[in-house]
């Protein structure tokens, strides 16, 4: 979330039926200008093909069942990768904030490993596991793992101490402050931590299907680059930045829901 | 219902009672039995931090149900003293008695800070108060009960970020007395209030001590404020207890009477002759 997104506007410029539409006037905007421009010949189609040639190789795919069969296999990877690397990327930061041992005993190698690029372990990860699923799995969960340690691990440190010493004063467990304090305290920073893993997941997992992979998104605009079939090179792109966009929704669902305590997310 | 809390008390609470007794306003129906303040005895208190010795010997008698100001320069050792008794830090050498054997709900802190629970309603800030009790069944009733006293029953389905700083302070308080405390550490409590809130909260704090009976410790830089509040004012100085002053005034007081003005003199010059010698 942006700084701007925090701060709330006088209510003169609140148009609440608007709001949700608002943010799509720049896309289609811009669509419309890529439209023209494709029309007119601004732009020659074998350098970006018109927006609605694009559409209509969306609907030939939809067609076939085609699209559908790569988006889902893709969705799939990423969502399972995701929670592969989010559990532990989780658990790992619950436990090094938790506890100065477990701290001193894996965080210097897990900042060592954070500073390789994942991505650069493809051609090892292709030697490891072949170009099947296993492959894809590994360096999504890879890419998401560090996001999500590190944010969770500095939500934990950063719970009040006063807080914490009220909590012990008034009796409670270390389970009771767990759920009651230390959790809930660190909740908006592991957020912060998933959308970023968002992000992550998609980068990975792209970059994973384009170079060895046989379905999927990527391999669908690899395949279809082969053929020259730009429009469907362009489809694929603008498909990853829908499903971008639905992921951070998503995220964003989920952190009102939670987060309704926190005075960002109140609603005026 | 007066004459019910008196033959409990000891007699020195008895002497420091009496005199606001005609003025007491309508006595409350539900005045709890059992919550009557816990008499409070230290004997060579020590503590130090690293090389720096905070506290150097206190010795220290509050009767049960008394009402004690602790006040000093800054650093000399009162918010030690407090913490000492409230059990939140390590004693290193002496002793605190309460007389008897204590619960850990029977002795409750406030501090400059509301320390709230900012993802938990009003409401449910209040029960956490209730310590072992949470779970029972008449948590919510009884944390109605005390959010009542406080004046925030509206306030209790609320996040505590959209209450004032006063309201917040009060959600503490709330959750303070919620276990019926018998001892009431306050550790500057008003300190962040702005000047009309803190004599409504200075108001309320004296209302709920009258009310229950606990016995109360108010650590505070304002000879004003404890004054005005309590019945007897504790110097501290160089980590012993300097002067001892009692306050005779009756109540309810009235603010800035000539009184209490000489009081408050008198008290700011032991203060201010222990600045000059540093």
């Amino acid at each position: 979330m942006s700084l701007i997104d925090s701060v709330s506007l006088p209510r003169s410029f609140r148009l609440p039926r608007v709001d949700g539409l608002i943010q799509w006037i720049v896309p289609l905007v811009v669509i419309a200008i890529w439209q023209v421009a494709s029309v007119t010949g601004f732009v020659p189609t074998r350098v970006l093909p018109a927006p609605s040639d694009v559409l209509l190789a969306g609907w030939k795919l939809l067609l076939s069942g085609e699209l559908v069969r790569n988006i889902w296999v893709s969705f799939w990877r990423a969502s399972i990768g995701f929670l592969i690397g989010g559990s532990i990327g989780f658990a790992f930061g619950l436990a090094n904030g938790l506890s100065q041992l477990s701290a001193k005993l894996t965080d210097t190698t897990l900042q060592m490993v954070r500073n390789v690029p994942h991505l650069a372990l493809i051609p090892l990860v292709i030697l490891w596991f072949g170009i099947d699923e296993s492959a894809k799995l590994f360096l999504v969960a890879l890419g998401v793992f560090f996001p999500i340690y590190l944010n969770t691990l500095h939500g934990i440190r950063t719970v009040d101490p006063q807080l914490i010493e009220m909590g012990r004063i008034y009796g409670m467990s270390d389970g009771e402050l767990f759920r009651r304090v230390i959790f809930p305290g660190a909740l908006p920073s592991i957020f912060v931590g998933i959308r970023f893993a968002l992000g992550i997941m998609w980068l990975t997992l792209i970059v994973a299907e384009t170079i060895a992979a046989s379905s999927g998104l990527g391999y669908m605009a690899m395949q279809a680059r082969e053929f020259m079939l730009i429009d469907v090179v362009v489809l694929s792109i603008l498909i990853y930045a829908l499903l971008g966009k639905l992921a951070d929704s998503a995220s964003r669902v989920l952190e009102r829901l939670t987060l309704s305590w926190h005075p960002a997310f109140q609603k005026r | 219902m007066q004459t019910a809390l008196r033959t409990s008390l000891p007699e020195t609470e008895l002497a420091s009672r009496a005199s606001f007794a005609p003025h007491a306003r309508v006595v409350r129906e539900e005045r709890p039995q059992q919550a009557i303040g816990l008499p409070l005895s230290i004997r060579g208190l020590r503590k130090s931090f690293g090389s720096n010795e905070v506290l150097r010997g206190v010795d220290l008698h509050i009767p049960a149900g008394q009402f004690v100001a602790i006040v000093g320069k800054s650093g000399c050792g009162k918010s030690t003293l407090l913490r000492l008794i409230a059990g939140l830090d390590k004693i290193d050498a002496g002793s605190i008695s309460f007389g008897q054997d204590t619960q850990p709900e029977d002795i409750r802190v406030m501090f400059q800070e509301p320390r709230l629970l900012p993802w938990a309603r009003v409401l449910s800030n209040v029960e956490v108060g209730l310590g072992r009790d949470r779970a029972s069944d008449d948590a919510h009733a009884r944390a109605e009960k005390a959010l009542g006293e406080v004046g925030l029953a509206d306030k209790r389905d609320q996040w505590p970020s959209v209450l004032s700083g006063g309201q917040k302070q009060r959600v503490a308080l709330g959750r303070a007395l919620v276990s019926r405390p018998r001892v009431l550490a306050f550790d500057e409590p008003l300190g962040a209030l702005d000047a009309l809130t803190r004599i409504s909260m200075q108001r309320l704090l004296e209302r709920v001590w009258r009310d229950q009976g606990f016995t109360a410790i108010l650590v505070t830089h304002d000879v004003a404020e404890a004054v005005a509040l309590t019945d007897r004012v504790l110097v501290i100085d160089e980590g012993r207890i300097a002067h001892d002053v009692v306050v005779n005034a009756g109540r309810p007081r009235e603010r800035g009477s000539a009184e209490l003005a000489s009081l408050e003199a008198s008290i700011l010059s032991h203060l201010l002759s222990a600045e000059d010698r540093t």
